[in-house]
């Protein structure tokens, strides 16, 4: 059995809270270029072009891309050969949050109750989805998410007559009935199947594929494609002004599900689709 | 073209300003988001004056992320507009000059802004870090307690805006 002390869990976790802020992968950075060359509106091209702006300025001067520094989702995957020694891993998460949205200057967006609201002061706790997996490693993935295009987010409990046209409408649907709030250019995260739990961390997990990774099945990579093309037809470009830019990219994650049941959920991320992980 | 709106924002200057149109603002304005829209307007109805000075005044909605030292604020972009549309109607009335957000507006707040010759700009979200740079100074003046979400007087300079909405009703997010 491998070893493995929490406290390099709450190292890395308080590095990819400064790191997911303040840089965006490559392959996100490449499509809202594409994107700010190739729209036909000059103001959606101008929008896109101060995102690139905006990117450039975060990273060289250390200032979050967004002030909404997001609720930290936290996956981690833990393999079973390991031992995790030092502490219970859940606090030695939530640690590392605290560090890193402590000393990394980071907007602390976090309420201790729904309803009676405050702010816990240090953006803890995080959002944590602990999955076991084969092996001696542990894999940890920061996703910080804004709550401008979290609450824009649906879900549905599709039966199975709905078939996949229900599926691609109810998609576009909430794309279009989002419109300019949710910080478009916008990725949409989709999940096909599971459970109506099930089914939302499914859409929230698609957010994290690159977008240069195709879908390996065939099936879901044309339903990607084609959902993106309808979104982008919608017209709603750009925060919300126009142009062919809506979304950078659709992706798809699906899981068997009940016989009665085909439930589809949407997670909407802005064009600021911050993710990072790393391996212990 | 850009044009330019400088402090007073009075409702003459507003005029000017067509939906569409790319501005860049200059002056003194004001945050203030969830919380402080609900309790700034709990208190005034309990009888306290206002924390800002509401007479031709621009709100920012924005909570911006803590500044680092040597900073004058961290980003600091704007946030969703939609959810202060059940309090900027009564806010126009005051004499509220308009709102810096992003997003579309209720049709409630399209037709307030209309009937008081008020204004609704959009600045670019998600440009937290690019948008901070054109504030020059920032004041903590009222519900300190309120962390990101506390009001604060904020000086700008050329801060990039669009007209999303302009005094005469017209709504770039419904063309």
């Amino acid at each position: 059995m491998r070893k493995i002390n929490v406290q390099d869990i709450t190292n890395a976790v308080a590095e990819l809270c400064e790191k997911t802020n303040l840089t965006l992968s490559h392959d996100v950075t490449e499509r809202i270029r594409e994107c700010a060359e190739n729209d036909s509106s000059e103001r959606a091209r101008g929008i896109l072009s101060q995102i690139e702006e905006n990117i450039r300025i975060a990273g060289e001067e250390g200032i979050p891309m967004c002030q909404d520094t997001g609720l930290a989702c936290i996956f981690i995957e833990i393999g079973q050969e390991c031992i995790l020694e030092g502490g219970f891993v859940g606090d030695a998460i939530n640690e590392g949050v605290r560090k890193g949205y402590t000393e990394g200057y980071l907007r602390k967006s976090v309420v201790p109750d729904p309803v009676r609201r405050g702010n816990t002061g240090d953006n803890t706790p995080a959002r944590i989805i602990y999955e076991m997996v084969p092996g001696d490693h542990v894999k940890i993935t920061m996703a910080p998410k804004g709550f401008g295009s979290e609450n824009m987010s649906r879900i549905n409990m599709l039966t199975p007559a709905a078939g996949a046209d229900g599926i691609k409408d109810f998609v576009v649907d909430a794309v279009r009935q989002a419109g300019g709030r949710p910080c478009p250019p916008v990725v949409v995260g989709v999940g096909i199947g599971s459970t109506f739990d099930g089914c939302a961390l499914l859409a929230k997990k698609a957010l994290l594929v690159p977008f240069d990774e195709k879908n390996e099945d065939p099936f879901y990579a044309a339903m990607e494609d084609e959902l993106l093309q309808r979104i982008n037809k919608l017209g709603i470009g750009p925060q919300g002004f126009g142009g062919d830019t809506t979304a950078l990219a659709v992706k798809i994650k699906t899981a068997p599900t009940h016989i009665a049941g085909m439930p589809v959920a949407v997670n909407i991320n802005c064009h600021v689709s911050r993710h990072a992980s790393v391996i212990l | 073209m850009q044009k330019k709106l400088d402090f007073p924002f009075t409702k003459d200057k507003l005029k000017e300003l067509h939906a569409g149109d790319s501005v860049l603002i200059t002056g003194t304005i004001y945050t203030a988001r969830d919380e402080a829209h609900i309790r700034m307007l709990e208190e005034y109805d309990k009888g306290k004056a206002l924390p800002l000075p509401i007479e031709n005044a621009l709100i920012y909605y924005v909570g911006p992320s803590p500044a680092k030292p040597g900073q004058v604020i961290g980003a600091a972009g704007p946030t969703s507009s939609y959810r202060m549309d059940p309090f900027a109607p009564r806010l126009l009335e005051m004499g509220m000059a308009g709102m810096i957000g992003k997003g579309p507006r209720s049709r409630g707040v399209v037709e307030a802004i209309k009937r008081f010759g008020g204004i609704y700009f959009a600045a670019i979200g998600g440009a937290g870090a690019l948008i901070s740079k054109s504030i020059k100074k920032a004041e903590l003046i009222a519900y300190e307690d309120l962390q990101t979400e506390a009001i604060r007087k904020l000086e700008v300079v050329d801060f990039p805006a669009i007209v999303a909405v302009d005094p005469e009703g017209n709504d770039l997010y419904e063309e």
